[in-house]
């Protein structure tokens, strides 16, 4: 914890207040999660395969305003703009490149679902147990401004530089792969360019034997 | 603030939401008319057809809801009201005038603005794909496709501006402003503004709709009120990127008149935009779809990360 982020956030004192006398955006919060909990539930177990993805869509923007109530503003914008604006809109555009029937699709189920479900169970309980254990009865104050822009940016780069860089590198070597992979492993056959009118060949010709019709384009 | 000031904000952006687009609309039916050398709806509310948009509503408003039978029945009603919401909570972070004419001071307001804008291509995407129809499903595909290659161009140019001033708040841009910024971040006006057309899929730029090739794109099997929830949402669309633009690169407020005046200066240049944009769609040809892309990939993008580098080095420069 940054000595900027404890000055914004307020102390780290144990709780003097309850659990039992929640606030109105404590309330909020947990209505919120519930939501996100249960869209989350319907993105895995719905039939339809785009319907899953727009449960996604919900969740994820139920996460967002979750934020938003912890005071992390800008997290939150950035949330909406990544996930919702573009992983769920390249999703969709997936899924509409391969067949995505209306109505259910029968052969969507996984023989792994229940593998999958242990996965995620045990997931979830090793990050509540650590969160859990990480701040136990501590209380952060949410002040106003602990999530600003100017917040976010100053502890980004003044104390997570290194980091943050090293997770950039890491999204290069990504970008770098997925460029080798859909180059498709030859590079002799070079694609066409594209955004050049190329003059139409004549149909008749055939595309073999060049050499008999030489002079077809000139005729024309 | 209290709740009635909060309550006063938001109705006065639903005001400037439900009104604004609609003069946009009828000004494009002029201006567009004018340049094709036809006079435009003459008729309706009698000066000059000033009632054809009234017209076309309860035109609208009355149709029958036709939702096809093989469509996602559910999605395809709510894709309108995708469509539509994002512009009108985008406009409420837009400064208008000095002191606090402003719907809600947003921390963030650049990210906000930009992230809300993307949400309505959903709406898009949810018609296209919920349609049961071929053509539907490909003006998806085209608009998920161009929001893809613009969004990024359109993000670059933002965050230029917000190196200049040295903050994400629009209201924060708006105080910093100088008239020297405007020639300063000119490329990255030229690039905001040319994907941001593309984004709300105007022409040139209007190869999901393009309706000579696939119909209408994803509105194919709208009609009535939900079809008019779409148009509208262009007509919304083209209002939050015109004052957008104005507030990011032309300095919104700030011009000649004292500041009390300062939301006149905002409205003129909105409009001075939209008149531009309804140039642009009646001048130029629609792009091929390959050719979209390229123009994002190989110019604006190029274009908008030199921008980012010249607004650095005269950052650094004019900060010795």
């Amino acid at each position: 914890m940054t000595s900027s982020l404890l000055l914004a956030a307020g102390s780290l004192a144990p709780a003097s207040r309850g659990f039992l006398s929640p606030t109105g955006v404590e309330i909020v919060f947990v209505l919120v999660g519930l939501a996100v909990l249960g869209a989350a539930l319907l993105t895995v177990t719905t039939k339809q395969l785009v319907h899953a993805a727009l449960w996604l869509v919900v969740a994820l923007g139920g996460l967002a305003v979750e934020f938003l109530l912890l005071t992390a503003e800008f997290v939150a914008w950035v949330q909406v703009l990544i996930y919702l604006g573009s992983v769920v809109v390249l999703v969709l555009f997936g899924l509409m490149l391969t067949k995505a029937p209306i109505g259910r699709s029968p052969d969507a189920d996984s023989g792994n679902r229940w593998v999958a479900l242990g996965v995620a169970l045990a997931t979830a309980a090793t990050l509540v147990t650590l969160v859990v254990d990480a701040f136990r009865t501590s209380w952060i104050d949410l002040g106003s401004g602990g999530g600003s822009t100017a917040a976010v940016g100053a502890s980004l780069f003044r104390y997570w530089v290194l980091p943050f860089e090293a997770l950039s590198v890491l999204l290069l070597a990504a970008l770098v792969g997925a460029v080798v992979i859909s180059r498709n492993g030859k590079g002799g056959t070079a694609a066409p360019r594209a955004g050049k009118l190329r003059t139409p060949r004549p149909a008749t010709r055939p595309a073999t034997r060049p050499s008999t019709r030489p002079s077809t384009r000139q005729e024309r | 603030m209290n709740l009635l000031d909060t309550l006063l904000r938001c109705v006065a952006v639903l005001v400037v939401f439900l009104v604004l687009p609609l003069v946009i609309g009828q000004t494009e039916h002029k201006v567009m008319a004018h340049m094709q050398g036809r006079l435009g709806p003459m008729y309706a509310g009698g000066f000059h057809g000033w009632a054809q948009l009234v017209a076309d509503g309860v035109k609208f408003a009355q149709k029958e809801d036709v939702v096809p039978a093989g469509a996602d029945r559910r999605v395809f009603q709510l894709a309108p009201a995708v469509a539509l919401l994002p512009y009108l909570v985008v406009l409420l972070a837009v400064p208008v005038g000095p002191h606090g004419l402003v719907g809600q001071a947003v921390d963030a307001g650049i990210f906000f603005v930009l992230a809300v804008m993307g949400i309505g291509v959903l709406g898009s995407l949810m018609a296209g794909w919920a349609s049961a129809n071929k053509f539907s499903l490909l003006g998806g595909l085209r608009t998920a496709a161009q929001l893809m290659s613009y969004e990024l161009p359109m993000l670059l140019a933002a965050a230029s501006v917000a190196m200049a001033a040295g903050t994400a708040s629009l209201t924060g841009i708006m105080d910093a402003f100088h008239w020297w910024w405007v020639p300063w971040q000119a490329i990255g006006a030229f690039v905001f503004f040319t994907a941001g057309l593309a984004e709300l899929q105007r022409p040139p730029f209007d190869m999901p709709v393009a309706d000579s090739e696939i119909i209408f794109g994803a509105y194919t099997e709208y009609t009535g009120i939900r079809f008019a929830f779409f148009l509208l949402s262009e007509y919304g669309g083209i209002l939050v990127l015109c004052a957008l633009t104005s507030v990011l690169f032309l300095g919104g407020w700030h011009g000649p008149l004292p500041d009390s005046l300062g939301w006149l200066w905002t409205l003129l240049k909105i409009f001075a935009l939209a008149f531009v944009v309804i140039w642009a769609r009646v001048t130029f040809p629609r792009l091929r779809e390959d050719q979209l892309m390229r123009f994002a990939w190989t110019v604006l993008i190029p274009l908008a990360l030199l921008q980012l580098a010249l607004t650095g080095v005269i950052k650094v420069a004019i900060s010795q």
